[in-house]
């Protein structure tokens, strides 16, 4: 394993792969902060120049957090299929890369490799990745998922119906319900982030999600994103859900500060399996964000891009209906401007293809940081050119509850539009028997009208 | 209440009248301009756009033909979310974006921006900083937002010694929230505390300001309690909305637990003088129980 490169004359000697893989991302403040980025420009081409030069056996030797301090290494380094594994173990990283964007090489090609690799392998190469090499790798790699509809099929583009409210008063949910589903927004899930994570309160609006659901025979899913042992709560006293959801984190120590552990994971799966609503078999949502390892203090030294892509090794395990990266909301000490939550977001999503889960990605800022609206319109272009499976929907793009901007009601169906992409095949045919879209797709006037609900 | 039709027809009046007193044909774009300015009665000079930030977005409703309008407005009392906002083809209203965006420049205005120095000597606070250097390093490095020098802490030492309460105002993500509230929080809070009997000495002014700071100067001043107000991330909703962290004996690197919180202070959440008379109330009960933040039982 070689440490060492040169460049422009200047001899560039790194630590080891934890080192040599910090310096090598793109520029992150995160990673600054954490006081592990490159010294210089020049230095950070130094260190990719070492990483395209490691083989996979080189990275898969040298997980970035002992197997044995560590769940999430053990979960990853376990569920490596030894046979995929051995016969690319002495690709080096940009082989990787040159096998990836291979036009003979296909998307069901790189889902059977992903079988073999790490997370850390896939942080490797996504730093030899530019923005438009991981749109167009990403790009081949379909992951759909089935929960009571399926997500991730090739020429849809889905929504989170985000119906967040600061009191969460239920009519005020319903009133955001309603006017989402006009514009076709819900067809990845209904979720609302509740202000109060009691198990009483979450029953409440789940009940008022299962109602609306069946009253209007809405083909989707039903999730309230309290702590995973709030739902598990509400649930065990009766309550319906489709999927249970938890953020995650790339290290134990991480998922240990989000009151988390595997067994947890599994065991919530397993009571949504026997107890929830959803026909399944995937019936788990995930939200990840680079940067939240550091932020409590569980990275192990490690760049907050491998920690991300341990998050979705870990996410794996416990086949996840939905997965989401939420790109630009833990602030500007983690990624300073549009340049770099772009850049996360394009990652992010890469890495989750690449890892073979389905995922979306919630675009947005917040308003501490340099960015705006228009930044998470490009970034939303982007990933759907990707072919990501889904973004957030949230009335105007304004978060009442959260505090932050992401995509609104009115990006989907313009993206949709756009790039000849459609809602989930029920979803669609669900608002065409509304009223909602005509039966060439396009909108009727009752797209925007909550009130039609209100029959 | 401005809509899209409500400004086309103000905009077509305004030409109107313009072409009426202008009899001047073909000149150009320029020259018309001026001659309107010229021409143009004092009433149309003063004349002024709507300010659509003043306008309740709860009862405006851009659906043109709603299925129910009465049910719809019903709706949108329930929630802030920016419902009702109607479209151009996919995309957005022109005055339902120009209002969001007005609002997001307030928020990003208030990070970005200054307590007035003269706002820091009208209140008589006492102006420190911590090790940042800018608003840049502000945000990126929140470790240097809570820390000082050993000269401010010396300062500190000197200048403020063994308080039963610290009072520090901090301007955090929001300037904006401390403009709009320190005047009125100080008073109230200063009221409500000699009613205990409690009196406040000097108050301090961070700059550049991290909640954790109050534990430094909590361990330079020696205070019982020290009650930091300060700005919020700013929301889209408002700009100006402060919270109250206050603490006893707090100590760097204590539990946040330790905290005890009040949030939301501004016109439209806790107003500032309510929030003061409260935030006195809760440092009495710290001071009596020796304690604060989960560990304190009200």
């Amino acid at each position: 394993m070689i440490l060492k490169s040169k460049l422009f004359g200047t001899t560039y000697q790194f630590k080891d792969i934890v080192d040599v893989f910090a310096k090598a991302n793109e520029e992150k403040s995160g990673d600054r902060l954490a006081g592990i980025t490159a010294g210089s420009a020049e230095e950070r081409v130094a260190a990719r120049m070492v990483v395209a030069n490691l083989t996979l056996e080189d990275i898969r030797n040298n997980p970035v957090v002992p197997y044995e301090e560590d769940e999430v290494t053990r979960i990853i380094q376990d569920s490596v299929n030894k046979r995929i594994f051995g016969q690319i173990k002495n690709w080096t990283v940009q082989e990787l890369r040159e096998w990836i964007l291979d036009e003979n090489t296909t998307g069901e090609d790189i889902i059977r490799i992903s079988r073999g690799l790490t997370a850390e392998m896939i942080s490797a190469v996504t730093k030899l990745m530019s923005n438009l090499d991981l749109i167009y790798g990403a790009r081949k790699i379909r992951i759909s998922a089935h929960c009571n509809t399926t997500i991730g099929l090739e020429g849809t583009l889905s929504a989170r119906l985000q119906p967040n409210h600061p009191t969460d008063d239920p009519d005020g949910i319903v009133a955001s319900v309603m006017e989402g589903l006009t514009y076709g927004i819900g067809d990845a899930v209904i979720g609302l982030n509740p202000v109060d994570d009691s198990a009483e309160s979450v029953g409440r609006i789940l009940r008022k999600f299962e109602e609306i659901k069946n009253k209007w025979e809405i083909p989707t899913q039903i999730c309230v994103l309290a702590h995973v042992t709030d739902q598990m709560e509400a649930i065990r006293r009766g309550a319906p859900t489709d999927l249970i959801f938890q953020s995650i984190a790339g290290s134990e120590k991480g998922n240990t500060a989000f009151g988390i552990s595997g067994g947890l994971i599994e065991e919530a799966r397993q009571l949504a399996l026997s107890d929830g609503t959803a026909t399944g078999p995937n019936v788990m949502y995930f939200e990840t964000g680079q940067g939240s390892e550091l932020s409590s203090n569980a990275h192990h030294g490690v760049d907050q891009l491998t920690m991300e892509a341990r998050c979705y090794g870990f996410a794996k395990k416990y086949q996840p209906f939905l997965v989401n990266t939420v790109v630009g909301f833990i602030g500007p000490e983690y990624l300073y401007d549009s340049k770099q939550v772009i850049r996360a977001g394009l990652e992010d999503h890469f890495m989750g293809k690449l890892t073979g889960i389905p995922m979306g990605v919630d675009a947005c800022y917040t308003n501490h940081m340099k960015a705006d609206q228009n930044d998470i319109e490009n970034l939303s272009v982007l990933l759907s050119a990707a072919g990501c499976n889904f973004f957030m929907g949230i009335p105007h793009g304004d978060d009442v509850m959260l505090n932050y901007q992401t995509t609104g009601y009115h990006e989907t169906p313009t993206l949709r539009e756009l790039l000849n992409l459609k809602p989930i095949k029920p979803f669609e045919e669900w608002m065409m028997k509304m009223g909602f879209i005509d039966e060439k797709g396009k909108m009727t006037s009752k797209a925007g009208d909550a009130s039609v609900f209100l029959k | 209440m401005v809509n899209d039709q409500d400004l086309k027809s103000l905009v077509a009046t305004i030409v109107k009248q313009m072409m009426n007193e202008d009899t001047v044909a073909n000149v150009n774009p320029a020259a018309e301009t001026a001659a309107a300015q010229q021409s143009a009665s004092s009433e149309e000079q003063d004349a002024c756009l709507p300010d659509i930030t003043e306008l309740d977005l709860k009862k405006e409703l851009l659906v043109p033909n709603p299925y129910d309008r009465e049910g719809y407005l019903k709706m949108k009392e329930r929630t802030p979310a920016r419902i009702g906002v109607w479209r151009a083809g996919p995309r957005y209203k022109t005055m339902t974006s120009l209002r969001f965006r007005a609002d997001h420049a307030a928020a990003q205005d208030a990070v970005f921006s200054y307590v007035s120095e003269d706002l820091v000597k009208k209140l008589n606070l006492v102006p420190i900083e911590t090790l940042c250097k800018d608003k840049d390093e502000y945000l990126t490095r929140p470790d240097l937002g809570r820390q000082f020098s050993d000269e401010t802490v010396n300062f500190m030492k000197v200048r403020v010694r063994s308080p039963k309460v610290q009072i520090v105002v901090g301007d955090g993500l929001s300037s904006a929230a401390i403009e709009a509230n320190a005047a009125d929080i100080i008073p109230a809070l200063k009221q409500g505390l000699k009613m205990y009997g409690i009196e406040v000495g000097d108050i301090l002014f961070v700059k550049h300001c991290r909640v954790p700071s109050m534990d430094v100067i909590g361990e330079a001043t020696d205070a019982d309690v020290v009650c930091l107000l300060v700005g919020e991330r700013p929301g889209l909703v408002t700009a100006e909305s402060m919270s109250a962290y206050i603490a006893y004996k707090p100590t760097v690197d204590m539990p946040e637990a330790r905290r005890t919180v009040v949030s939301n202070i501004h016109k439209g959440g806790t107003p500032a003088v309510e929030a003061g008379a409260h935030i006195s109330e809760l440092i009495k009960s710290m001071l009596d129980k020796k304690t604060s933040g989960i560990d304190l039982k009200l």
